[in-house]
């Protein structure tokens, strides 16, 4: 048991959660008042004493997954598993003797029959045969081979293939449909729809959970869990995301905003290092009889700068552009102004796009349908774009502007302009460029931001929210 | 240690008397805060129960509830204790000329001159209580060192007093809404429990027992509209708590089976930004011109 936890701590520790020691010794105290064979109290205790992060939770139950619930038989902490598997296994026999046609086991349906029982479940809600049908396609579909050195997303997509989702939901449809006799309202049908769709999520769930489940109890626990272990939401990387992960980068985009713009506000306040008011000393001591018993300071107000966004939102690295405008308008509070361009190879302004609405998401796709920023080709071209945005709104830059250019200056053997990059840092304050390359990467085939590097105040490697987060406090 | 409850089941049990459905994990979590004698610290959007899980633990265990609402600014001499300054000057002039100095001097800082504010207070209660620290993110990250203390080792140390250790553990409940983040010491102190939007059927109980006259199909729409609508990418989700003001909106208005046009006059009690409300009116009616 303590060799159990242990390497399930360690597991943790590799996937980027930060357990400390005493965090560990209440686990293994909290499990001591947990019945063992309760999975669910098992986990939460767990989660209690060592997960002190929402967004780690995922991370924390993939791995909790398969250090725990899918443990073979031959170890200790089963008990609970084996007794799952037998219940599993009654669940399917009785039901496959009560609604299957066949009178066997589940094994000798066909595959008609199959989705039939599949469609009864899921338009009933049935948890315990959805569970069972999902072994049974898992078992039937995947293909699942030992020691073939797949991935758990092969099996899935060879088990969902098969299986044929999308047509089942219209099944479903349908036959919520004629349960009603007629037709249902839109409101019904869309309530229907998530209903299913959310049933169908579950299944899929089911589903990965099996694939899991057979390939931990093929190749171990510790293998898997490095195969399954996944960046947390602010270690994603924006130019290698994947659907799911950026609709993950979303979500915890706008609470990072939200504590962000509270820290700035707080910095702002809290800047209490200012040299005596000598004036407002002497006001106040009239109160006191002319001694100046409380001194007045100067707090500094540092003023807020003004920032211009100018952002690359070709293909490679559109994610990062849009990443970057959310955030830097999320928190425009703490800027006196901010105005936006972005550029492919031409460049057009879009401040107005965030201006008139309150909906940044909204504003975003407009940026990506609206804007002018295809000269010829609609690849790359900083020098061009540079050129055209020195003469345009060259004169607007001032002493008090910051300038951040993003883009991994991916220049497709243009013309770098540099001197561009160079008159702007004359007259701005500021000049900072972002890249959402590794730093290896820099320089490297057509990157050139070396040639503008020379002339800013710094290139800064931003692959994630974190990076990102930490460079816009800087600047504000 | 305490030994409050029985099981996790019968912490379940109990919410569920006092009319607060708690789901597996909050139980568990709340069991495992007696046994172990530690703090809970509870995350999670606004208006999922956060507080409320505090005022019904408190209500089941027949436990008093202690509060200290947090706000920046807020310093020891509102959290922990302060000394009655007024009575103190009283006492030194009332017998000016009677009492020897050490005597004062060792009398106004005695028990009797002790503001105890609510810290210090669910320490030396007598009687069962629930201490609730509630909105702890809003204080500055100084002034969480205050609470550190008090939640590792149940005490308070007084300079002129001495350590004041508590009589018994209270249960200790602090809630954060995650406006920023709260220091590695105080998470480390505490067990973590994130509450999250119930899911539908969880939702659907919830409305049925904490609205009285709402029918079990009104119940089931209601939730699963709303679940329709938190899928929607939105300012702010609508939490349970709006849920339950519009199930409350709807029986009130009579109304025992919602459709589109309903729901969409009675929007405003769900989501409370006009672009929000806008867009998920959009997405209802969107689907009726279907």
């Amino acid at each position: 048991m303590l060799d159990l936890l242990a390497g399930f701590v360690s597991e943790l520790r590799n996937a980027g959660l930060p357990v400390s020691l005493t965090e560990n010794l209440d686990a293994m105290e909290a499990v001591q008042h947990i019945p063992i064979e309760d999975r669910e109290a098992f986990k939460y205790a767990l989660a209690a004493t060592m997960v002190k992060n929402n967004t780690h939770w995922r991370a924390f139950e993939t791995v909790f997954e398969v250090y725990f619930s899918l443990r073979g038989p031959e170890y200790k902490l089963v008990d609970g598993d084996t007794d799952l598997d037998e219940m599993w296994r009654e669940m399917q026999e009785a039901q496959g003797e009560g609604k299957g046609a066949g009178g066997g086991g589940m094994d000798s349906l066909t595959p008609e029959e199959l989705m039939n029982l599949l469609m009864k479940a899921l338009l009933n809600g049935d948890q315990g045969m959805m569970r069972a049908l999902a072994k049974q396609a898992v078992q039937r579909f995947a293909g699942m081979e030992p020691g073939r050195p797949v991935g758990g997303t092969y099996y899935l997509y060879r088990t969902l293939r098969n299986l044929d989702l999308e047509a089942m939901q219209d099944k479903l449809m349908d036959a919520s449909r004629e349960e009603v006799g007629g037709d249902l309202t839109a409101l019904e049908e869309r309530l229907e729809k998530d209903e299913y769709d959310s049933r169908i999520e579950q299944f899929k769930k089911e589903i990965e959970a099996e694939i899991r489940r057979r390939l931990v109890a093929d190749r171990g626990a510790e293998a898997m869990a490095k195969t399954l272990r996944k960046p947390l939401p602010e270690d994603v990387e924006f130019m290698h995301a994947s659907r799911d992960e950026m609709q993950a980068l979303k979500k915890s985009l706008y609470p990072l905003t939200r504590k962000l713009a509270a820290r700035l506000a707080r910095k702002r306040r809290h800047g209490r290092k200012g040299p005596l008011d000598f004036r407002s000393t002497v006001r106040h001591s009239l109160s006191y009889g002319g001694v100046p018993a409380e001194p007045k300071f100067k707090y500094p107000r540092p003023a807020k700068p003004e920032l211009m966004v100018v952002a690359d939102i070709s293909g490679s690295v559109a994610a990062f552009a849009r990443f970057t405008l959310m955030l830097v308008y999320a928190i425009q509070g703490q800027f006196s102004k901010v105005r936006s361009f972005v550029f492919i190879d031409g460049i057009d302004e879009v401040t107005e796009y965030f201006k008139s609405t309150e909906d940044i998401q909204e504003a975003i796709h407009r940026v990506n349908t609206e804007a002018d920023v295809v000269w010829v080709d609609g690849h790359s071209d900083y020098g061009h774009a540079f050129e055209v945005f020195w003469d345009k709104w060259g004169k607007d830059i001032g002493p008090k502007t910051t300038v951040l250019l993003l883009g991994d200056a991916r220049n497709n053997y243009h013309a770098t302009q540099a001197w561009v990059v160079k008159n702007i840092r004359q007259k701005a304050r500021h000049v900072y460029w972002l890249n959402p390359e590794p730093r290896s990467y820099w320089n490297t085939g057509d990157s050139i931001v070396g040639d503008y590097a020379t002339h800013t105040d710094g290139v800064y490697e931003c692959r994630n929210l974190r990076q990102l987060e930490a460079f816009v406090e800087k600047l504000a | 240690m305490g030994n409050r409850f029985e099981s996790v089941q019968s912490v379940r049990e109990g919410l569920r008397d006092v009319n607060y459905l708690a789901d597996e994990g909050i139980a568990g979590v709340v069991f495992l805060a007696d046994r172990l004698g530690k703090p809970v610290l509870v995350e999670g959007p606004a208006g999922t129960g956060k507080t409320q899980l505090a005022k019904s633990v408190a209500e089941m265990t027949g436990a008093r509830l202690i509060r200290l609402q947090c706000y920046e600014g807020l310093d020891e001499s509102k959290a922990l204790y302060e000394w009655n300054y007024k009575k103190q000057l009283l006492r030194i002039q009332a017998d000016k000329n009677s009492d020897s100095w050490s005597d004062v001097h060792d009398d106004i800082f005695s028990d009797e001159f002790l503001l105890t504010r609510p810290l210090l207070e669910a320490i030396t209660a007598e009687d069962p209580v629930v201490l609730l620290i509630d909105e702890v993110d809003r204080v500055e990250v100084e002034t969480e060192a205050l609470l550190l203390e008090i939640l590792s080792e149940y005490q308070v140390s007084i300079p002129e007093l001495g350590t004041i250790v508590a009589k018994q553990i209270p249960l200790v409940f602090l809630t954060s809404n995650n406006t920023r983040e709260l220091s590695e010491a105080l998470k480390r102190r505490c067990l973590y429990l994130h509450v999250d939007y119930p899911d539908m059927a969880r939702e659907k109980l919830i409305v049925t027992t904490r609205v009285p006259g709402v029918s079990e199909n009104l119940a089931d729409q209601i939730a699963r509209i709303v679940r329709s609508i938190r899928q929607l990418d939105l300012k702010k989700a609508p939490s349970v708590s709006e849920t339950i003001d519009w199930a409350r909106t709807l029986v009130l208005l009579g109304v025992e089976q919602v459709d589109a046009q309903q729901a969409k006059d009675t929007l405003h009690v769900l989501l409370k930004y006009q672009t929000d409300i806008a867009k998920a009116a959009k997405e209802l009616s969107v689907e009726a011109a279907k």
